[in-house]
């Protein structure tokens, strides 16, 4: 998918003056936040559970080569290919050709972010092979002219009703209808066509299971069940990280991915699916790949940010930040929004290319304390922007001033008068109101907002104070 | 070189792999790969009719319809009153594991194959079911195909009480003595096939079946 992380605070300004987008944002993050706090009250050791979690993605991640080759040996003696991919442009040259082998002229796919990631779907459109998207936000999405989605849950999370009803209106040419199930119906009937006639089923895979060599697929509209069942042809595309050692960890995992993303105690499809089927078998795949994908994954491994490997793509971080749900997701121009996104994006499309995402967020740790696997999602965005300063990749105004911030900083005296006179400015700067409607030095910050002015002493003078009159009573 | 080697290669060098270490993490691999111990659960009595109890409760939080007969002569009764009850025709598909039921006596015209396009109402078993979240497990055979409980619009499942274990770990525990290995397709079902994808508004019935009735049989 094309790199447009560049232009996130253009992105986010359109965003934030999209009406409707606004409209759709707000209506959606009540939703997820409160789902999601009743869900997990049904786990009693919530956080020993997390802890488990991490213990088990930690396992995988800090011996990974070992891991991956034992699954791939488990996999192959299942009967299913295993083959691997370097990056997206990989990952296109191999499921073309997979797809050219066993002549398959159709591709139905189950929801992949590392298709997005490599942009599959327009190379499979350009070897004259089509793809069809499936899970009904994702469908929504292709026929409106292969719009990128804005959330890796819930995909067409920043369309409304109306939009989807235009939309079908227009690409299915029929009447146009107003309710939601009706559209959901539509779009079942024309999909189902669809899942019977495609030769080759495509899914991404929420985890790879190191025991049995299988993989593990989560869904809830039983889209990920139809391309693995229907076609003769199964690809599986995933990232190297996805590996977890037994049945016993996934169903650990299990009992914290559904209740993090949809607030579900489990999702109602949960597949677990091993080589291919027998000849005596009325359905499943005659041939079964598995494409494991680095596209930068590797070079995050033993690094300083190898704990964001941990990470299963539930959506926690993105449902509860508070840059997330004023934005969106496309204003961050990649695969993945949120916090995760923020870190990843960096990471794997270039920390050149994201210089404003890892500011994208107010360091509340909203994201780190929902994280199912506990990634210390702020920790890592800091030390992002720690990369950024030392590769000169911020602008010169900025690194001046925290040069001469430090410089001050570390001088007691000179830090105390600034402070004095900065707190007496801003509140003369606000008379009477005790809030600033507009920063002279940050304009930015208060055009959505007034800034409240500091009233009366600095922490430093109050303390002096205090400490003087303890010193005078005793 | 090839992809498998340049990717292998580099996880290796980043993890600083060498022979000595790698002993010793394929000893830690193994012991984690041969540890069958569960993670934390929450608690579900193991009680038999405190777990058939759970289990109805959490299938219906999950939007299927539950009924309790005594014994299986009493299945396609049931099943012929639910199809009658929801206007809904009385031709279904079947796993072949329940063709020797009375069907014809309740007036079902049941036919035990795999599932088509066109059928409407899909008759399975289960290979077990979870009760702390409402689960059925499904395993791909011959006799048990995955389609049936997928494509028809309408799914019902026999659920043998005495086949209700408390927690997902204890269905693996019971594939692994009675299958060996997993079958190709382990499916866990838990209630109709749904989606949220419009507005986070739930509706029934995306790309699987609008409705799951479940004859749970105690006998």
């Amino acid at each position: 998918m094309e790199i447009k992380s560049m232009r996130f605070k253009a992105n986010s300004e359109a965003s934030l003056a999209n009406v409707v987008l606004q409209g759709n944002l707000k209506n959606a993050k009540g939703k997820f936040v409160t789902k999601r706090a009743e869900a997990i009250k049904e786990i009693d050791d919530f956080e020993g559970t997390r802890d488990a979690a991490a213990a088990i993605r930690n396992k995988v991640i800090d011996n990974l080569d070992l891991w991956l080759e034992r699954f791939e040996t488990r996999a192959q003696e299942t009967g299913a290919t295993v083959m691997w991919a370097r990056d997206g442009a990989e990952v296109c040259r191999l499921v073309t050709e997979i797809a050219r082998k066993h002549g398959v002229t159709k591709v139905t796919k189950s929801k992949s972010m590392l298709s997005e990631e490599a942009g599959l779907n327009q190379a499979l459109e350009a070897a004259g092979i089509q793809p069809v998207e499936t899970d009904l936000g994702e469908y929504i999405l292709q026929v409106n002219d292969n719009e990128p989605p804005s959330h890796i849950i819930a995909p067409a999370v920043h369309k409304s009703l109306d939009d989807v009803a235009d939309l079908f209106h227009k690409v299915h040419g029929t009447p146009r209808k107003t309710e939601i199930p009706a559209l959901t119906r539509e779009a079942r009937e024309v999909l189902r066509g669809h899942f019977l006639t495609a030769e080759m089923g495509l899914s991404g895979g929420n985890f790879l299971i190191a025991e049995t060599g299988s993989v593990a697929l989560v869904t809830n509209e039983g889209n990920g069940r139809m391309v693995t069942t229907m076609p003769k042809v199964h690809v599986v595309i995933t990232g190297i990280e996805k590996v977890i050692p037994t049945l016993e960890d996934l169903s650990t995992l299990m009992r914290l991915l559904p209740r993090s993303a949809t607030g579900q105690s489990i999702s109602n499809y949960f597949s677990i699916l091993t080589g291919v089927k027998k000849p005596e078998e009325h359905d499943g795949p005659e041939h079964l790949y598995f494409v494991l994908v680095d596209s930068g994954r590797a070079d995050v491994v033993g690094g300083e940010f190898h704990e964001m490997l941990r990470c299963i793509r539930c959506g926690a971080c993105m449902n509860h930040c508070p840059v997330y749900q004023t934005i969106g997701g496309h204003a961050y121009g990649w695969v993945y929004p949120g916090p995760m996104g923020s870190v990843l994006t960096p990471l794997y499309a270039g920390i050149e290319n994201s210089i404003d995402l890892p500011h994208a967020a107010t360091l509340c740790n909203q994201c780190g304390v929902v994280c199912p696997v506990k990634i210390p999602l702020p920790d890592l965005l800091r030390k992002l922007r720690e990369k950024q300063t030392e590769a000169g990749l911020r602008p010169l105004t900025e690194r001046i001033g925290l040069r001469v911030w430090a410089w001050v900083a570390q001088r007691p005296a000179l830090y105390g008068l600034g402070a004095r006179f900065g707190a007496r400015y801003l509140k003369w700067l606000a008379g009477e109101d005790k809030s600033i409607r507009l920063l002279p030095t940050a304009p930015e910050w208060t055009r959505g907002r007034d800034f409240p002015a500091p009233q009366g002493k600095t922490f430093r003078e109050l303390y002096a104070a205090r400490q003087k009159s303890t010193k005078g009573s005793a | 070189m090839s992809s498998r080697e340049e990717i292998l290669g580099r996880v290796r060098a980043a993890l600083h792999r060498n022979a000595g270490n790698a002993a010793a993490a394929r000893e830690v691999m193994m012991a984690a790969l041969a540890n069958r111990r569960p993670g934390p659960q929450p608690a579900v009595a193991s009680e038999p009719r405190a777990l058939l109890e759970r289990f109805r409760l959490k299938s219906e939080q999950a939007s299927s319809t539950v009924d309790i007969v005594a014994s299986d002569a009493e299945v396609p009764a049931d099943i012929a009153k639910y199809l009658a009850a929801m206007k809904l025709p009385t031709t279904a598909v079947a796993w072949a594991s329940l063709a020797a039921l009375d069907w014809a006596g309740a007036g079902l015209k049941v036919e035990t194959r795999g599932a088509r396009d066109a059928d409407l109402v899909g008759i399975t078993g289960c290979f077990c079911a979870v009760a702390e979240t409402g689960t059925l497990m499904m395993t791909s055979s011959p006799d048990t195909p995955a389609a049936v409980s997928l494509l028809p619009e309408t799914h019902i499942a026999v659920v043998r009480a005495a086949r209700i274990v408390p927690y997902m770990e204890d269905a693996w525990n019971l594939a692994r003595a009675e299958l060996g290995s997993l079958p190709r397709a382990v499916n866990f079902i838990s209630g109709p096939s749904r989606t949220g994808d419009i507005e986070q508004t739930i509706v029934l019935g995306a790309h699987g079946p609008y409705r799951v009735h479940l004859v749970i049989v105690e006998g």
